[in-house]
């Protein structure tokens, strides 16, 4: 079944044209990457999937209902997830309140005035932490851990809204090597135990090769290839593009 | 948790305790410094908890104000009735603008806020026939039951108590914790499926209904409404009362009004320079206490910020 159907998608942003026609379909449980080299357009396709800009072209539907135009509030309650490129949590909370808050709101909780807050979701916003390896850090305040800790926590909190469908934008960018490792392991771990299906843009070619099993390329805002990673190492647009001597190496 | 517990009780029972000094003047300056207390801490939900920057909300305190005044004297109505109708017409008119004053963000929210502030002083200053203008309203009809300061003085502080207490209640809610998360990450927040500009209107809404409160327990408090509470003026002295005590904490408000009103009392009594005097105060708490004295002191009690 197709989750994501995304149909002609065009940006242009006063004259520039950062996306042009793009259209793609992912499959449930598809663990989609988007490669380009910087400014292909992966985060403006990015912010079009998920309302902050609004597509000046195109259609993107999820399970089969038009979400175009919709606030990124509406999309997330239909159950699209996101993680950012730039670090994105709340520095000056606590990270158990990080992740409460969106259990709360999750639960549509978010304007119950009387309802103390310290009590609620106690249980799954542990069992949450657990499931990204921060039960240590609870009350730690969440601006001060490491990069590598808050993408985990940010991937906690995309989590909370029970997305079926998750973005993630650079999900390693910035980490170290051996914080990148384990971090796609979390990843692919979490995709499998919760079946999710994951869009992700990534800069790190391993990264890329291990986790997706479907790659589209973008490039100058056109999508200029889609296939199975075998594909698209073999595929000779590609090569020039962007990949280098990379597909060499591993082939 | 337990000490601040005691330590309300502790200063409520001190409160009570005012009028049995005996001087006027304590218990005239004790209930305005409720009054203040209560208005900086409905300012402090937009600016602490929202990070919202208002400099409009004089707005609130002032129709609240005029609108008590009208409501008992020009139509009469009796107090029970005035008083809470006073402040739904405040509640209606901060939904109203805030609807708008939402839709944009940081220095253009402020801006807005600030011209519907001026907005209302200008209607306050040119409707004569409803307002008194320039004079302001003169002789309000205040019930005899508040008419001595020392039942004046306990009915602000039952009300201040009470609106007191449902602020603590609503920032430690679950809305609270999403209004905080609105401020910290504003973008986060609507990628966890929060609607935003719906939270910051409601705590718009809420501040500028218990600005509303404040206002009219003043009206009743000077028999009396002056133009000048409207003035944008009234929305910095809030703002500086907040960030003076400290807009990190939830008593912060209450400490900054208690001193700054005690200081213009005081300070107006030998100099006749206090604007000087609060601006080198304010300037000194910047750089050396930039979370305010709730903050500092916090701190000093080893304790850290929410």
């Amino acid at each position: 079944m197709s989750v994501l159907t995304i149909n002609d998608l065009g940006m242009n942003f006063s004259g520039f044209q950062a996306l042009d026609g793009i259209s793609l379909t992912l499959q449930e449980g598809e663990r989609h990457a988007i490669l380009g080299p910087n400014g292909a357009g992966k985060t403006t396709f990015f912010n079009c999937l998920t309302g902050q800009i609004i597509p000046t072209r195109g259609v993107v539907s999820y399970k089969g209902r038009r979400i175009t135009g919709l606030s990124p509030s509406r999309i997330v309650r239909r159950g699209i997830g996101r993680s950012f490129q730039r670090i994105n949590i709340y520095p000056q909370m606590s990270v158990f309140e990080n992740v409460q808050v969106a259990m709360i709101a999750h639960e549509g909780m978010s304007f119950r005035l009387f309802r103390k807050a310290e009590a609620l979701f106690r249980e799954e916003t542990l069992q949450m932490l657990e499931l990204v390896n921060l039960t240590e850090d609870e009350t730690v305040t969440a601006g001060l851990m490491s990069y590598g800790k808050q993408k985990q926590l940010e991937l906690a909190i995309a989590l909370c809204s029970e997305p079926e469908l998750l973005l993630l934008d650079e999900p390693t960018a910035g980490m170290s090597p051996q914080e990148t490792l384990d971090s796609i392991a979390l990843i692919a771990d979490i995709a499998e135990q919760r079946q999710l299906t994951l869009l992700f843009t990534e800069h790190d070619m391993h990264v890329v090769f291990t986790i997706a099993d479907r790659i589209s390329v973008l490039h100058h805002g056109e999508l200029v290839a889609s296939g199975t990673p075998q594909e698209i190492r073999a595929n000779d647009d590609v090569r020039t593009i962007y990949l280098g001597g990379y597909a060499d190496d591993a082939a | 948790m337990n000490k601040s517990i005691t330590g309300t009780a502790l200063l409520v029972l001190l409160l009570a305790l005012v009028p049995l000094a005996g001087s006027r003047y304590l218990i005239y300056l004790v209930t305005e410094i409720q009054i203040f207390a209560l208005f900086a801490l409905s300012f402090n939900l937009l600016l602490g908890y929202g990070g919202l920057i208002s400099f409009g909300h004089a707005a609130w305190f002032s129709i609240g104000a005029y609108a008590s005044a009208i409501l008992l004297t020009t139509l009469g109505w009796p107090f029970l009735l005035a008083f809470p109708a006073a402040v739904a017409v405040t509640a209606l008119a901060a939904a109203l603008i805030g609807y708008f004053c939402v839709k944009l963000t940081e220095i253009y929210f402020s801006m807005l806020t600030l011209a519907f502030g001026q907005l209302v002083w200008a209607i306050a200053f040119k409707w004569v026939s409803v307002t008194g203008g320039d004079t302001g309203f003169i002789g309000v009809a205040v019930p005899e039951f508040l008419d001595s300061p020392v039942r004046f003085f306990y009915f602000s502080l039952c009300v201040v108590l009470l609106c007191a207490t449902v602020l603590w209640v609503i920032v430690r809610s679950a809305y609270g914790m999403t209004l905080v998360a609105t401020r910290e990450n504003r973008n986060r927040a609507e990628f966890i499926g929060v609607n935003v500009r719906r939270v910051q209107l409601v705590a718009f809404t809420l501040a500028g209904t218990f600005a509303g409160v404040a206002g009219a327990l003043f009206t009743v408090f000077n028999h009396s409404v002056f133009v000048e509470t409207a003035w944008w003026s009234t929305s910095a002295e809030v703002m500086i009362m907040s960030i003076l005590g400290g807009v990190g904490s939830f008593v912060g408000p209450v400490i900054g009004a208690a001193v700054l009103i005690f200081l213009d009392r005081t300070v107006t009594e030998y100099t006749q320079y206090w604007p000087s005097v609060m601006g080198v105060i304010l300037l000194a708490v910047l750089f050396f206490m930039p979370t305010g004295i709730a903050g500092f002191l916090n701190r000093r009690r080893g304790g850290t910020r929410r």
